[in-house]
């Protein structure tokens, strides 16, 4: 046996308070990741982070063509930023890796939240944020478990092996 | 690498345990690793460890998405068959790499 003892992982929980393509998904393969590991996993969407477990907006995220000094064009020059700032410019190019991903093998939203909630994994939404942004349960994704405070969030995140992950 | 007998076969192992060579699996090579894991296999174990060979022969990327649409288990199923590792134990009773994947 090595002298240092492991000591793996139990618990990951996430949150999730940004709502762009990256962020979302940022947050979806950590999650994902983790349940594959058979580690507890409970994900916590807040803000503009609920974008991704709304389902009006889960399916057509956005990643910014503005303020984003890595956005490259096809071929990897440089993104112009006045070019990212013409309308449908940002759609397009999230289209384009949307499908990108998707040819990775990487599931949409809606596919990628019941991946997480088939292993075991929960998924919460942050209510302070759900009251803000005036959206109800039925707006959100049938894979969303609870409306809760952070407070209850933060009860579940117990044990000395936990992990809190903000993206 | 290293040496190991299991079910009285020889096979090279990886320091993670994986088969280094998918051609020295057979059926109870199988069940003695999945015992080690803590599984007992049944026949549905068994398609779904067929499938995996297949496409690591076909050198196909394998994902839990992959195996949710191969029309053999649903994701949900899959983690029943392999708790708590449904990609990485059940490559491993399959004979086959680690899984490089990580969806």
């Amino acid at each position: 046996m090595d002298a240092k003892e492991k000591k793996p992982l139990e618990k990951v929980c996430m949150i999730c308070a940004k709502g762009s393509l990256e962020d979302i998904y940022a947050t979806l393969v950590m999650a994902n990741g983790a349940v594959m590991e058979g580690i507890e996993t409970k994900v916590f969407f807040t803000f503009f982070g609920l974008d991704g477990i709304n389902k009006e907006t889960m399916l057509s995220l956005h990643t910014a063509t503005t303020g984003n000094p890595a956005m490259r064009m096809p071929g990897g020059l440089p993104f112009p930023t006045m070019l990212g700032g013409l309308p449908g410019v940002e759609a397009g190019v999230s289209k384009m890796m949307r499908k990108q991903m998707e040819e990775l093998d990487m599931p949409p939203v809606d596919e990628f939240l019941e991946l997480i909630t088939a292993g075991g994994g929960e998924i919460f939404a942050c209510k302070l944020a759900v009251d803000m942004f005036k959206l109800t349960k039925e707006d959100l994704h049938e894979e969303v478990s609870d409306i809760i405070t952070i407070g209850e969030f933060y009860e579940m995140c117990d044990g000395d092996r936990t992990q809190i992950i903000f993206t | 690498m290293a040496e190991k007998t299991i079910a009285g076969v020889q096979v090279n192992v990886s320091e993670d345990g994986y088969l280094e060579d998918m051609s020295q699996w057979n059926e109870d090579v199988a069940k003695g690793i999945a015992e080690e894991i803590g599984i007992e296999l049944t026949d549905k174990h068994f398609e779904v460890l067929n499938y995996l060979r297949e496409k690591t022969e076909a050198e196909e990327s394998l994902t839990i998405r992959g195996v949710g649409k191969s029309g053999i288990v649903s994701v949900k199923d899959l983690y029943k068959l392999f708790p708590k590792g449904p990609l990485k134990f059940s490559s491993k009773i399959a004979g086959i790499p680690k899984p490089t994947s990580c969806i």
